[in-house]
């Protein structure tokens, strides 16, 4: 089956098994920055934008994803990496594994949330799995990034 | 793994039936994502996306919901937030994350009858309806009373009314599935005493409903009726809790939700 989407503002067609997660389907075409971390739908590594909402690309078919546009973290680069030199100021990256998903939940938050509470934060990220740091370098991270210390 | 073999996207509800009905292994997809923890064969899945049920609209007497309407829509819905004390917006916060609830779908859930759903548990407490595009519309108790049949479930409606009500679940973790849940809601002194996660679907709390509706709301009493609704209902054991430990936490659950509609404004 061949789906068409707008992949990081560029329109590509990609062929797709009827079983095939999105995440898949990306890792293969390069999008190595989606990681597989659960394969049960809770730990959040695979997060992508669908259509400007942060979704879990492990758990979605490809083929739901025709006609839709995808921002992987490498169409967010600048935004990215302006977020990922606060995490590293705060200690909040070790392994590093989780941070690509992290990065676009928190990214998705900041478009999605007007000056959240540190308990809307913590709600918004819950679905964002990290077994290094213990979150709260994370979380001072993210209150310095939205500027709501 | 699960196979499916051919996807169609039909433009009209009654095609996305035909199809259906075609073979027996045609199935309707929802969100998906519990698809993958199976290993159910689809021969051709029907997917609704392109049938406009994703919407969730007040509608006077009541609110509709459209059937591919994810979760997250839910939980940031002004209507549901503004409506039965935020019950609905509540019951699905604590499902995983933010990007699981934006793949789920309200139809999918309801359809399926998920003995874990918190949803079902809290839509059972409102006065609620499902539309199913075969056998029309109905009570959402009826429809999970009844065995199921293949069909397409459109939308739900929930009567807008001035219930109050209050949802409460156990969890081992935040984003974990729930041990237990319990949604209770009244107006007019008709009680609703709603228990979800048994592991079992959600059941009504018949007696334990009426007995609320007809006592004197003291502490005392409202203990007694959480005993009861304990009593009435069936428990069972799986890996997150036995069926005596959600029988003993139905009981201080129901308690806690009674005594927080009585504060409901």
């Amino acid at each position: 089956m061949q789906i068409e989407v707008t992949l990081n503002n560029k329109k590509v067609t990609f062929e797709v098994e009827g079983n095939e997660f999105l995440a898949d389907t990306l890792r293969a075409k390069g999008m190595l920055s989606i990681r597989k971390g659960c394969d049960t739908s809770c730990c959040g590594l695979c997060t992508v934008w669908i259509d400007g909402k942060p979704t879990l690309s492990c758990s979605l078919l490809a083929i739901k994803a025709n006609g839709k546009n995808i921002i992987t973290i490498e169409g967010v680069q600048k935004e990215a990496e302006e977020f990922a030199k606060v995490l590293v100021a705060e200690g909040a990256e070790q392994c590093g594994f989780c941070s690509p998903g992290f990065i676009m939940t928190v990214l998705a938050m900041k478009n999605e949330l007007n000056n959240p509470t540190e308990e809307e934060i913590i709600h918004y990220l819950t679905g964002n799995l990290c077994r290094c740091t213990g979150y709260m370098g994370q979380l001072r991270a993210v209150k310095k990034y939205l500027g709501v210390v | 793994m699960f196979a499916l073999l051919n996807l169609l996207q039909p433009e009209t509800i009654e095609e996305a039936y035909n199809i259906l009905m075609q073979r027996k292994n045609n199935t309707v997809l929802g969100g998906c994502a519990f698809l993958r923890m199976g290993s159910k064969r689809i021969g051709t899945a029907v997917e609704l996306s392109k049938l406009n049920l994703n919407y969730i609209k007040d509608q006077g007497d009541y609110i509709e919901v459209g059937a591919m309407t994810p979760f997250r829509d839910i939980e940031i819905s002004p209507i549901f937030n503004e409506n039965f004390n935020g019950l609905l917006p509540k019951s699905v916060s604590n499902i995983i994350g933010v990007q699981f609830r934006n793949i789920v779908t309200v139809g999918a859930t309801v359809y399926s009858k998920y003995g874990f759903s918190d949803f079902i548990t809290a839509l059972l407490a409102l006065d609620t309806e499902v539309e199913l595009y075969k056998a029309g519309r109905m009570s959402l108790e009826e429809f999970l009373d009844k065995p199921y049949e293949k069909d397409i479930l459109t939308r739900i409606f929930i009567k807008k009314n001035e219930r109050k009500a209050s949802y409460g679940n156990l969890r081992n973790a935040i984003s974990d599935y729930p041990i237990l849940n319990v949604a209770v809601s009244n107006i007019n002194r008709q009680w609703k005493i709603v228990v979800g996660a048994r592991p079992l679907g959600a059941k009504i709390a018949k007696s334990a409903s009426e007995e609320l509706s007809n006592r004197n709301l003291t502490v005392e009493n409202i203990e007694a009726i959480a005993n009861m609704a304990a009593e009435e209902l069936s428990f069972g054991t799986n890996m997150r809790g036995s069926a005596e430990y959600r029988k003993a936490i139905c009981k201080v659950l129901v308690k806690r939700a009674v005594m927080e509609v009585l504060q409901c404004k």
